[in-house]
């Protein structure tokens, strides 16, 4: 493989590992989003209980990209990271609040102690949500760089857009966050988050609508994407694909609500995935597709508007390298996270948990 | 004027990066070795079938919980800290240093996250068997970690199996010689050997502390036993591994070593100083208090050896602050000692049988509870200060590592880590306290066992859910 192929080939894995983090720590990070909304002790426990045995390699992901990208494409880390350095720091030390009151607010003893772990946990998932819409917009928009080196000021990641893609991540998380635990709740909590995915998911829409229109005037490459003939033609399935999937949703989201009020017993695992599981796998869809939308405006683009892909390679050497081993270890990875899914499968009950 | 007291944004970079690790590296020191406790617990359990096992077993997964969530979130950080406070660094070292914690990733991060749940939550999920492997391979995970970060941090003290291109950027051409760099080998066993004794302390001090308390607590009384056999085993030979690190550092970081000796001229027949003032203005060890020629003798382990003195080498590639390195060296070595003496001291009194009621030595053993982190910390400080002015050594210096980033903004972001720091991780470890406060007891609660989870009729409540009886109720519970 020649070093260009190769660079192709990590940049869509790189694409991948950060795709996955933003669905599995999506959810997580949604669960926390929606706290305000979750009221009573047990609601709240079986809410993080849901994603308590799998947060952890969750964010893992979030790892892969950083230590990846510092592998791979070293220029593009070395850019990045100092013109996001306030909202890369922010997240970090929003995901130390959040990952930290995963433990500890199942420990505490008296209430007012929960409440402020309950308060760590969701403004944790607020804020290291935000900081990583704002960290899109900035990036999206373009990064100033002068010889290999970011050369722009430590406030220019701030900017409208920035701050839509931040409030529109809010959204797009708490959405996946409801529809899982649309999926993985039953009773009363679900049909509260059924409401709240409802609502979510049309605010989710009108931010992907309104995050598209405002996309192509950003960069003029972007604009060539998606306006001229035959790009059009690779383009335009992903808004119809968009409706199809909001429509699929929401009338998963009604079949859902219909059928739990018909139930009288629990539910076999397989039949959640198919009925209470739908709305989440739409609104996974719906993240696939944005996310493939913003990979059609930037490609071949890493770091918009100067440097490709190609230019923020490592050395065949160190791509080759790391490619065998991601080639041998992903799909284990993939193989035994799917396993701790599997294990976990099923609806969380009350006093379910290990604390 | 007031912007000449501003430290410079390179002061302010490496400040930071020295708080966040520091305070990052408490929790994996702690974390491996409790990992590999709690597979011999579990495996001791499933092996004798006895009960005290698990208990002690589940006694350390709720402090091995927390303090894990607490490396982890800290562990992040540094990940991405390369690329926000030292982007030169992550450009020119990313096509070497990159795939070595791209491996740690994939092959450790994955492992332990994916297996943690499992430990924690599902021994009645998965059975014995499988929950045993879940164990033994976060255990796993935690030594594949040490070894990935090691073999990084070790390229960076001595660089090998690369070459620099025109653009000044470090390109692999021996993979093998880059992981097992020279002082790679003896520094990942010094690291992993000094985890293991900063478990065996906090174990053993958790120990004494309610064999103090109740001298009857068979399960206080076990894992006492248990560190101090650790100590007496694993003590002496850090010490070993220890000089042999020494070595490699006086061929490979001759600088380093003169500056954590004190020594300022080139002797024949080094002195060993033990205490002194390492006085940089001067250039000589003020107040020396030393033995004539030990010093050769330790690191040359020969009468009349050599030792190169600071003086020998240029003022710009000498270690930027040789008192830290000087002082930080002997703290360890300090410490280390103590822990020395407290493993052949419990083997003296496991042989007379008193090992459980000398009040003395189980004040000691408490009281060295913090040891192994403090050792280890000092040691990471002797060993990071000591490769200054460079981040990787003898070929990029530290001041030409750092990201374009204006003073001001690495201030902000570092009173920022100080205040989030002392906040979750002080609660966090304020907690870990309260959970060493509580006695070892008997049906420790844990992760859920075969029972059905709700019959608490049959299961002591406590025992499956800790939340089901009022907090008043559980502290009076027995053993208190």
């Amino acid at each position: 493989m020649s070093a260009e192929t190769i660079a192709t080939v990590w940049a869509l894995l790189i694409a991948t590992a950060v795709f996955l983090y933003v669905c599995l720590d999506g959810f997580d990070l949604g669960v926390g989003i929606l706290f305000p909304w979750i009221h009573g002790r047990e609601d709240r426990d079986i809410s993080v209980n849901t994603t308590a045995p799998v947060w952890d390699g969750n964010e893992t992901w979030l790892v892969l990209g950083g230590a990846g990208l510092f592998a791979v494409f070293p220029l593009a880390y070395a850019t990045i990271m100092p013109a996001l350095y306030m909202p890369i720091i922010i997240m970090l030390l929003a995901l130390i609040f959040r990952g930290v009151a995963f433990e500890m607010r199942f420990r505490t003893e008296t209430l007012k102690q929960t409440m402020w772990w309950d308060r760590s946990f969701s403004g944790g998932s607020y804020v290291a949500t935000f900081a990583q819409g704002i960290a899109l917009g900035a990036l999206v928009q373009g990064i100033e760089v002068e010889e290999r080196a970011y050369a722009g000021g430590w406030w220019d990641w701030l900017s409208p857009f920035s701050v839509l893609t931040g409030v529109a991540l809010l959204a797009g998380y708490g959405l996946l966050g409801a529809c899982w635990l649309v999926w993985k709740t039953e009773g009363e909590l679900q049909d509260q988050v059924r409401a709240l995915a409802r609502r979510l998911g049309v605010l989710t829409l009108l931010f992907i609508a309104a995050v598209s229109l405002i996309m192509p005037f950003l960069q003029p490459g972007f604009r060539a994407r998606w306006f001229d003939f035959p790009l059009i033609l690779l383009a335009l399935p992903v808004p119809v694909l968009v409706v199809f999937l909001a429509w699929r949703m929401f009338r998963a989201l009604e079949e859902s609500g219909h059928a739990a009020r018909a139930r009288t017993e629990p539910v076999p695992p397989r039949q959640v995935l198919w009925r209470d599981g739908l709305p989440f796998l739409c609104a996974l869809g719906l993240f696939f597709l944005s996310y493939t939308g913003l990979g059609i405006s930037m490609w071949p683009m890493m770091v918009p508007p100067e440097i490709t892909i190609w230019d923020a390679a490592a050395p065949r050497s160190t791509q080759l390298f790391m490619l065998v081993g991601a080639a041998v270890l992903i799909p284990i990875i993939l193989a035994y996270t799917g396993y701790v899914y599997w294990l976990f499968r099923g609806k969380v009950q009350a006093g379910q948990g290990y604390h | 004027m007031l912007w000449d007291a501003f430290p410079s944004a390179l002061d302010l970079a490496r400040f930071q990066f020295a708080f966040t690790v520091t305070f990052h590296f408490l929790f994996p020191a702690f974390t491996i070795g409790l990992a590999s406790y709690l597979a011999v617990l579990e495996g001791l359990w499933l092996w004798t079938k006895r009960e005290i096992y698990l208990d002690i077993f589940r006694y350390w997964l709720k402090v091995f919980a927390v303090n894990f969530a607490m490396g982890v979130v800290s562990g992040i950080v540094l990940s991405y800290q390369f690329g926000t406070n030292w982007s030169v660094f992550a450009d020119r070292t990313g096509p070497v240093l990159g795939p070595l914690l791209g491996y740690e990733v994939l092959t450790a991060f994955f492992l332990e996250a994916g297996f943690l749940g499992v430990m924690l939550f599902g021994l009645e999920r998965v059975g014995r068997r499988l929950h045993f492997t879940a164990t033994v391979l976060v255990a796993i995970g935690t030594l594949i970690s040490g070894f990935w970060i090691l073999s990084a941090n070790s390229w960076m003290q001595t660089p090998t199996g690369h070459s620099i291109g025109p653009d000044g950027r470090f390109l692999p051409e021996d993979w093998w010689a880059i992981i097992f760099n020279p002082s790679f080998p003896f520094r990942y066993l010094h690291t992993i050997t000094g985890a293991f004794l900063t478990t065996a302390m906090i174990v053993g001090a958790v120990g004494a502390f309610h064999v103090l308390r109740n001298g009857a607590n068979a399960r206080a009384r076990i894992m006492f036993s248990m560190a101090m056999w650790m100590a007496a085993a694993v003590a002496p030979a850090q010490a070993v591994f220890g000089d042999l690190q020494g070595l490699w550092a006086l061929h490979y970081q001759p600088q380093k070593v003169a500056a954590m000796e004190g020594h300022w001229e080139t002797y024949r027949g080094a002195p060993l100083i033990l205490f002194g003032m390492p006085d940089m203005e001067r250039e000589e060890t003020r107040l020396a208090l030393q033995i004539p020629h030990l010093g050769s003798l330790i690191l040359r382990h020969e009468w009349d050896g050599e030792i190169l003195g600071l003086k020998a080498f240029p003022r710009d590639a000498r270690p930027t602050n040789v008192p830290l390195v000087f002082w930080s060296f002997r703290i360890m070595v300090a410490v280390g000692l103590l822990m020395i003496a407290l493993g052949l001291v419990s083997l003296w009194l496991r042989w007379r049988g008193t090992l459980y009621r000398r009040e003395w030595f189980l004040r000691w053993a408490v009281a060295m509870g913090p040891s192994g982190l403090i050792a280890v910390t000092f040691g990471w400080i002797t060993t990071e200060t000591g490769r200054q002015p460079f981040t990787v050594y003898g070929l990029m210096r530290t001041a030409e590592s750092v990201s374009p980033i204006a003073a001001p903004a690495v201030l902000t972001s570092l009173a920022m880590f100080v205040v989030v720091y002392f906040v979750v991780f002080g609660a966090g470890i304020w907690y870990l306290f309260r959970l060493f406060r509580h006695p070892p007891e008997a049906h420790e609660s844990g992760p859920p066992r075969g029972e059905p989870i709700r019959t608490a009729g049959i299961t002591p409540a406590p025992s499956v859910d800790p939340r089901a009886v009022p907090a008043a109720a559980q502290s009076a519970a027995p053993g208190e």
